[in-house]
């Protein structure tokens, strides 16, 4: 496993992941086999962004106009954190 | 209505080249003349995304005997359904899964009766190790993810370290160590296939040094085998609740065993739509929530998690299907679960491999 990457990387959906959006649930999805990842709130507007262009610190920068800054610095990296080592994003 | 199902289970075709004696299809196989044509599950795969669907596995029987199986792809994949091919690995070569990844196929699991060669087509009833071995192969090169799936029952338990390493070897990213469940051919089976509490304490103990050692994977999965814990399994997370199941005729199930309830008089897409079938049919609706539960199950805490277990078990053992499922310990059944899996040496049954036809002697309940 490698370490953890702090704000530099670039995340992107994992291969074999489909990201959609559910319109029955009105939710964005992360698809894989067996497992399905519910995007609920603003979860979906942040993994939109994770495109393999931009670092988390990019990400979290696009975010701040529109969040609350000091919420979108904690938080965000976290949860794409934690996509990670669940393995939906890397 | 009630929540939307996340994934179904397509049963495309009882036809199989394997004659797995542990197979959970049901004794009476239907024929390839009855089957749903390719429109028809093209109709399903678009209803079942419209209702929410967003997972479904194509199974069988062997998916591939099916010639327009990338037609259902193509429609299950359109309806924005992510799909998996669930296959014994015979017939699929480079070109089938080319056209099949063509048609939106995003991936594969693989089943495997040991890690032996011998003994896994001893099992099958068929040589086809190799050619599993050969497919793992084309699923990697074409790059879609590939599941190993074992069926864990007296004959292969003890092999379980060479399970993994096999799927190890092939580059698989999750393995299911699926111990026997009783429906179908496996009931019919049972005593046969029946454990020892020895084995699985010792595949057990197996699967923990492993997860020990790969903490970066292959995931290992381990499905419960409920005779020996005392624990009711929380069956398909609840009736009509996650899931629906549509067997190669187009009968619409809430499990794939429950073909084997006498009297639940099962609905099948020819005649309703799913969204009908799911939301309004009687068959659905029958054990979904809890409101059907006697005791234990009605006053219990677990009854949200567990919901009483499986029906068909129920029924099988019990005559009757709104009983709490006797692997339950606190189930006034659950004796009948203890002597089916008391060892009480002599020998064994052979494992009757299943054939197309009707088992001679076969009892619907056992
Ligand atoms: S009594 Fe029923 S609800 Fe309670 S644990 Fe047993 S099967 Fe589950």
């Amino acid at each position: 496993m490698s370490t953890a990457p702090g704000t530099d990387w670039r995340p992107t959906p994992a291969p074999s992941i489909v990201r959609r959006h559910d319109p029955v649930r009105g939710d964005d999805l992360l698809l894989r086999p067996e497992r399905v990842g519910v995007l609920t709130g603003s979860a979906g507007v942040v993994v939109e962004l994770c495109d393999g262009t931009r670092t988390v610190g990019d990400i979290v920068g696009e975010l701040a106009g529109r969040f609350p800054a000091a919420l979108v610095a904690t938080e965000v990296p976290a949860f794409l954190e934690r996509l990670r080592e669940e393995g939906w994003l890397r | 209505m009630s929540a939307r199902p996340w994934a179904l289970l397509a049963e495309l075709t009882h036809a199989c080249p394997l004659h797995c004696g542990y197979c959970s299809n049901p004794l009476e196989l239907t024929s390839r003349t009855s089957e749903l044509s390719t429109e028809q599950w093209a109709e399903v795969m678009r209803q079942a995304g419209e209702l929410g669907v967003v997972h479904t596995h194509l199974s069988g029987g062997e998916p591939l005997l099916r010639r327009d199986l990338e037609g259902i792809v193509a429609a299950a994949d359109a309806a924005g359904i992510y799909t998996q091919l669930v296959t014994s690995g015979v017939g699929l070569d480079r070109a089938r899964l080319d056209v099949l990844a063509g048609a939106g196929l995003k991936s594969v699991q693989l089943s495997v009766q040991h890690a032996e060669p011998r003994a896994s087509d001893r099992i099958a009833g068929r040589r086809s190790f190799e050619e599993k071995g050969r497919a793992a192969a084309v699923v990697r090169d074409v790059g879609l993810p590939l599941g190993l799936n074992v069926v864990l029952h007296r004959d292969n338990l003890d092999a379980l370290d060479d399970i993994v390493e096999l799927g190890l070897s092939w580059g698989v990213e999750r393995i299911e160590l699926a111990n026997v469940q009783f429906y179908g051919w496996g009931l019919l089976n049972r005593a046969a296939l029946m454990p020892t509490r020895e084995q699985l304490a010792g595949a057990r103990e197996a699967v923990r040094r492993w997860r020990e050692r790969l903490p970066a994977g292959p995931e290992l999965v381990w499905v419960v085998p409920d005779h020996f814990d005392g624990v009711a399994k929380p069956c398909m997370g609840g009736w009509g609740s996650v899931s629906l199941t549509v067997t190669p005729d187009g009968t619409v199930l809430p499990c794939p065993a429950a073909a084997a309830l006498p009297d639940l008089d099962p609905p099948n897409v020819r005649d309703h739509s799913l969204g009908w079938i799911w939301g309004r049919s009687e068959a659905f609706r029958r054990y979904r929530g809890t409101d059907w539960m006697a005791e234990p199950c009605r006053s219990c805490s677990r009854r949200d998690e567990d919901f009483g277990g499986c029906r068909c078990q129920a029924y099988a053992l019990t005559g009757d299907a709104t009983r709490t499922d006797p692997a339950c310990r606190l189930s006034p059944d659950h004796g009948l679960i203890r002597a089916l899996t008391e060892d009480k040496g002599g020998e064994r049954p052979k494992i009757r491999h299943r054939v197309p036809g009707r088992a001679k002697g076969a009892a619907g309940r056992v």
